[in-house]
């Protein structure tokens, strides 16, 4: 608190005055809106409308598939971003800018072509469906997507650290007569590790909250191919309120939880760089 | 045990013993590039090959059908009104967090965060219980005959919250990594406190501030979530583009939703290019204020794979 004393830099109360208008009109005041309308409802109403069987079915889909789509990122993901770090190969670079395409892509486009390029006449469901594996309209389907909508999130989370690894610290390990494959398992991989892990729960994030891929790619058949997010427009749609509020709040509380464990993680993998 | 890295590095074989095995280098390579195909460069063709699968005249005829005009039209006036204002809020809310001291920071970062680890759907149902007719504001807004919700001012609304944290979120990181103390150079020097934000603060981070204000304006015009919450999916009227796919999509035509589709893609396209030239004038300026003597021509970018420099 002292150091404001001494800043002579201008316009404090503005920006601060601002900042915090601007984020209570746009964010706080819908904030509450959901928060009053949550409190309106009873504990036994609450449970009933945010842990019914069709509601349970919806978080297992989100957060099962989620996981498994975060986890290809988190292994693909990582392959992608150290082959691009580190060899040269035609093309490298076209596909080092492409890495961004899913975050720029609209998602409603992004379910609709990979619905279409899984699906029986696409390009590769035609070699897929035949062989069992159903790309689109299913839950393999769900997986696609949210493993296409996180896929920057961790290779873009990578690429930083992967470029400020010492190098001199594999040389060294060399040097001492350690074998690439003990450098690679023992020296780089713990470096990476806290990255990997952000970019995995980014991604885990980002997969939670997604709905426009969702809607053209996994049927949305209840009980099977459906979100939660999904369910959320289906109460609105029928002026459910209440039940899209409880589904909402339960799907909103575990984000947070997420978030906070993002900054937990990043304050962890901090601690590595001063060394 | 092994004296053979020593002997190799620096003669024929420079660096065998910090590299993987060729065989095993171009295998990862082939998986990466197999795995970048599947979920990068197919969806991409996929979607302008389906655009075009019913001929150039068909696309032309969807592209510029007067309901696909109104949609690009929405589109670019949602972007229109909600960029500039998260943009502003962007520069001043990073001013405050970048170079003062205050109680309730972490607060005021935290919500910034928060669009990022809501669901789209969960903004857009916020502003229909704000908003809606059984809403907080409702039956005020009502007697007023003003409509928000189901209406373009619910979907201006909407995509400026779930665009909130995209410059803001970029600027931040930059302002506090340049300092202040340039800033309260130009200030002792008796340049007034716009002179030094136009001068001094926003010419060292228009690279951030231009890379925020690109990727929040692809978000903006193709969010599909909260925006479809909050819409009246009146055709020709409360469509975007995003919205407008959905709807040909529920059609019998199997090209008019990647026709429109198209468009977007093109959009994330251009956003994608801006985004790397970007990265690139950063990058040379980078080198430039590092090493002001060097020529900056011919140079490549080689990441991780030169030396690292003593410290």
């Amino acid at each position: 608190m002292a150091e404001r004393r001494f800043n002579p830099l201008p316009g404090f109360g503005l920006t601060l005055g601002f900042t915090v208008c601007y984020l209570s009109l746009v964010l706080a005041l819908p904030l509450a809106a959901l928060a009053l309308r949550c409190l309106e409802i009873s504990w036994g109403e609450f449970w009933k409308l945010a842990f019914n069987a069709r509601a349970l079915a919806a978080y297992r889909l989100t957060f099962g598939a989620s996981f498994v789509a975060a986890s290809i990122n988190a292994i693909f993901g990582t392959l992608l971003a150290w082959v691009l770090a580190r060899y040269e190969f035609p093309g490298r670079r076209f596909i080092d800018a492409l890495v961004d395409f899913p975050f720029a892509l609209p998602t409603a486009v992004a379910g609709l072509t990979l619905a279409s390029l899984f699906s029986s006449e696409g390009w590769l469901g035609r070699w897929l469906v035949p062989r069992g594996i159903e790309g689109a309209y299913s839950v393999l389907g769900v997986v696609i997507a949210l493993t296409f909508v996180g896929l920057p999130f961790s290779v873009r989370t990578l690429q930083p650290v992967l470029a400020s690894l010492d190098r001199g610290v594999e040389e060294a390990a060399a040097t001492l007569g350690a074998g690439r494959w003990r450098t690679v398992t023992q020296i780089i991989a713990p470096a990476l590790a806290p990255a990997v892990l952000t970019g995995f729960t980014l991604s885990f994030a980002r997969a939670i909250g997604e709905y426009g891929s969702i809607v053209f790619i996994s049927g949305n058949v209840p009980f099977e191919t459906e979100i939660a997010p999904m369910l959320i427009v289906m109460r609105l749609e029928a002026y459910d309120y209440t039940g899209a509020v409880a589904l909402a709040v339960v799907l909103m509380i575990i984000s947070f939880v997420l978030l906070a464990s993002i900054n937990g993680l990043e304050r962890w993998a901090r601690r590595f760089e001063e060394t | 045990m092994n004296p053979l890295p020593i002997h190799q590095s620096g003669s024929t074989r420079p660096h065998v013993a910090t590299q993987e095995h060729p065989l095993a280098q171009v295998l990862l390579i082939a998986v990466a590039m197999l795995f970048a195909a599947v979920f990068l460069l197919l969806p991409l063709l996929n979607v302008f090959s389906q655009a075009f699968s019913a001929g150039w005249r068909h696309y032309a005829r969807e592209v510029t059908s007067p309901d696909t005009v109104a949609a690009i039209r929405l589109t670019l006036l949602v972007a229109v009104i909600a960029v500039p204002l998260n943009t502003v809020f962007g520069l001043l809310a990073a001013w405050t967090i970048a170079r003062f001291e205050f109680r309730g920071k972490a607060l005021i970062l935290t919500l910034i965060d928060m669009p990022f680890a809501i669901s789209p759907v969960v903004s857009g149902l916020m502003l229909v219980l704000l908003f809606g007719t059984q809403g907080v504001l409702g039956g005020w807004l009502q007697e007023r005959g003003w409509k928000v919700v189901f209406a373009p001012p619910g979907m201006v609304l909407a995509t400026m919250l779930v665009t909130l944290p995209f410059v803001a979120r970029e600027l931040i990181p930059a302002m506090q990594a340049q300092g202040s103390e340039q800033e309260q150079a130009a200030l002792t020097l008796g340049a007034s406190g716009w002179q030094t934000f136009w001068r001094v603060t926003l010419p060292s981070v228009k690279w951030g501030l231009l890379y925020g204000v690109i990727l929040c304006n692809a978000r903006a015009m193709g969010e599909f979530g909260a925006v479809s919450v909050v819409s009246g999916h009146i055709t020709g009227e409360t469509d975007t583009l995003p919205l407008r796919v959905d709807k040909l999509y529920h059609e019998f035509d199997p090209a008019a939703p990647f026709a429109v589709a198209s468009l977007l893609t093109l959009l994330a396209l251009v956003t994608l290019a801006l985004k790397t030239w970007l990265e690139w004038r950063e990058d040379r300026d980078l080198k430039r204020t590092l090493a002001p003597d060097e020529p900056i021509a011919g140079e490549s970018r080689t990441i991780g794979g030169g030396e690292v420099p003593p410290a």
